[in-house]
């Protein structure tokens, strides 16, 4: 298993991968196979691929731990590169198809819909994170405030599902089926999270709390 | 213990080369005997189409309307594959895919509420009620996307007409037939069924209102709300109820499905305008079906000079 995470053609593998949503979408378009509203059906098929990579990169540091797999690090900034790849295919499907390129009208349309205020929210969010992604950049920034600037994630992809509770008229099923797993996936680290803490201050009073609570 | 022991094989037993050989040619004569019966059946179901797999009815000897627009019409694989027709499911292409088996014979239409002559119209009867014109309108769906249709059908006032609307008559209501066996995906639309919809009376008696019975020459295919339905072409899209089972004359405004789920959303009259939008969409544009770039869209969706004297001194802002 380590070795196959390891392995320089993993990644290649993975990247390649990444790419059959935007195939299946060229393939369809050489085929017309795009359905009666073309650019509705890319619009919705790239914003549920930045939901799922969303997802996918919210994974791996649960999966790392959970299955003792710290390997999977490395895949992380390509998952989360590929959501924002995807992210700026469905906002270029918007700015263009939409708003016939207009930005001033595009702002007016931010402003005014709640579910494309906060689809911007989530691009905005994202912006930042992929120009930060390389190694330089952490370096600039130091480990620990990239990685704050990098929990900014979690809040895009929050606003990645309101956003799509908002855009559906009545069927909530599939904004919900995202949000559920987005919950599930920031919960876990919530807990995690807070069992540190307590374990990180349980080590530190150890004594003390071992002769108070001898039950323990 | 006793242990049995197969018999030899002689050289008596073994399959004689030619007979052996001939398996081949056995196969083959099966193999070809087999796709000449699969080529039979395509080309009879080519010259003889079966009924279960398409059913439609064509029409022939259709009045011109002179409503009906020149624009260019969009193809019937369209129309027929992006639908909202929430009991077959909520995607644009579940209605074509789950629609198959709805089983429309022995329909009837009933007529009730404040009327002289309340009466069940069967489909026979409402073909026959006046003659079918070709009506090619615009539809433009609140989701600001429109498609160019040639409806089949006639004014319903002919058959307003027949049942005579008592003075009390203000309003209409329609409704939707709704099965959860056949239909459901129904349960998961969000929406309640059955799904209700309204007119006011001069609205419903607009020369404009269709009762269609069909499209591009040929009776409505499920999906698109077979066997008769409404069409009001100066609304949005939601208006023109599908696979219609009951109208209602009545003095009360009658409830309408989409305003019962979001009343801010929705409102009872739903006329195409470019100057009222939706909370959660501009209506100022729209995206013709085929076309890339949004197209502005018209007040009354074009059909002002019909029924822009309906609304006159009525807020359009505040009745949306």
């Amino acid at each position: 298993m380590r070795a196959l995470l390891t392995s320089k053609w993993t990644k290649v593998a993975l990247f390649l991968l990444c790419l059959i949503p935007l195939a299946a979408l060229v393939w369809r378009g050489l085929h017309n196979g795009l359905g009666a509203n073309p650019v509705e059906f890319i619009q919705l098929t790239t914003g549920r691929w930045t939901l799922r990579f969303l997802v996918f990169t919210l994974c791996v540091t649960p999966f790392r731990k959970l299955f003792h797999l710290p390997d999977l690090i490395r895949f992380r900034r390509m998952l989360g590169l590929f959501a924002f790849f995807y992210l700026c295919l469905h906002f270029l499907t918007y700015l263009g198809p939409d708003q016939s390129f207009d930005f001033s009208a595009m702002l007016k349309d931010v402003a005014k819909r709640p579910f494309i205020t906060m689809g911007f929210l989530g691009f905005l969010l994202l912006l930042p994170l992929a120009l930060t992604s390389t190694a330089g950049w952490i370096r600039r920034l130091g480990g620990k405030r990239w990685q704050m600037l990098h929990r900014a994630i979690y809040f895009a992809a929050i606003a990645g599902v309101i956003h799509f509770y908002w855009k559906v008229k009545s069927d909530v099923r599939e904004p919900l089926f995202y949000g559920a797993l987005v919950a599930i996936l920031l919960l876990w680290r919530l807990g995690d999270w807070y069992f540190k803490r307590r374990s990180a201050a349980g080590i530190k009073l150890s004594p003390q709390q071992a002769s108070a609570h001898p039950a323990r | 213990m006793l242990i049995r022991k197969a018999p030899d094989l002689t050289f008596a037993d073994v399959t004689p080369k030619s007979v052996y050989l001939d398996r081949r040619r056995f196969l083959q004569t099966v193999g070809v005997a087999g796709a000449a019966l699969a080529a039979g059946h395509r080309l009879l179901e080519w010259v003889a189409p079966s009924q279960t797999a398409f059913a439609a009815t064509k029409f022939s000897s259709l009045v011109k309307s002179p409503f009906s627009t020149t624009e260019k019409q969009n193809s019937y694989e369209d129309v027929t594959h992006y639908n909202n027709f929430y009991e077959f499911g909520t995607d644009k292409s579940d209605p074509a895919k789950n629609s198959g088996k709805f089983d429309t014979s022995n329909w009837s239409v009933s007529v009730e509420g404040e009327v002289a002559k309340p009466r069940k119209f069967t489909m026979d009867e409402i073909l026959k009620l006046a003659p079918l014109e070709e009506r090619i309108y615009r539809h433009r769906c609140v989701e600001a996307w429109s498609i160019v249709v040639p409806w089949i059908g006639f004014s319903f006032s002919n058959l307003v007409k027949l049942v005579e609307p008592t003075s009390k008559a203000q309003f209409v209501g329609f409704q939707s037939y709704y099965d959860s066996r056949q239909m459901p995906e129904g349960r998961w639309a969000g929406i309640e069924f059955p799904y209700v919809e309204g007119l006011r009376l001069d609205e419903a008696m607009n020369p404009l209102t269709l009762l269609c019975v069909g499209m591009y020459g040929e009776s409505l295919p499920n999906q698109d709300g077979a066997p008769v339905r409404m069409v009001i072409p100066w609304k949005y899209g939601f208006k023109s109820i599908k696979s219609l089972v009951k109208i209602k004359f009545q003095s009360k405004m009658p409830p309408t499905t989409w305003n019962l789920a979001a009343p801010n959303e929705y409102g009872f009259y739903s006329n195409v305008s470019p100057n009222v939008d939706h909370p959660r969409w501009s209506q100022a544009k729209e995206r013709r079906l085929g076309e890339i770039f949004k197209r502005s869209t018209l007040m009354f969706n074009g059909y002002g000079d019909q029924v822009a004297g309906m609304y006159n001194g009525m807020d359009l802002k505040k009745y949306y």
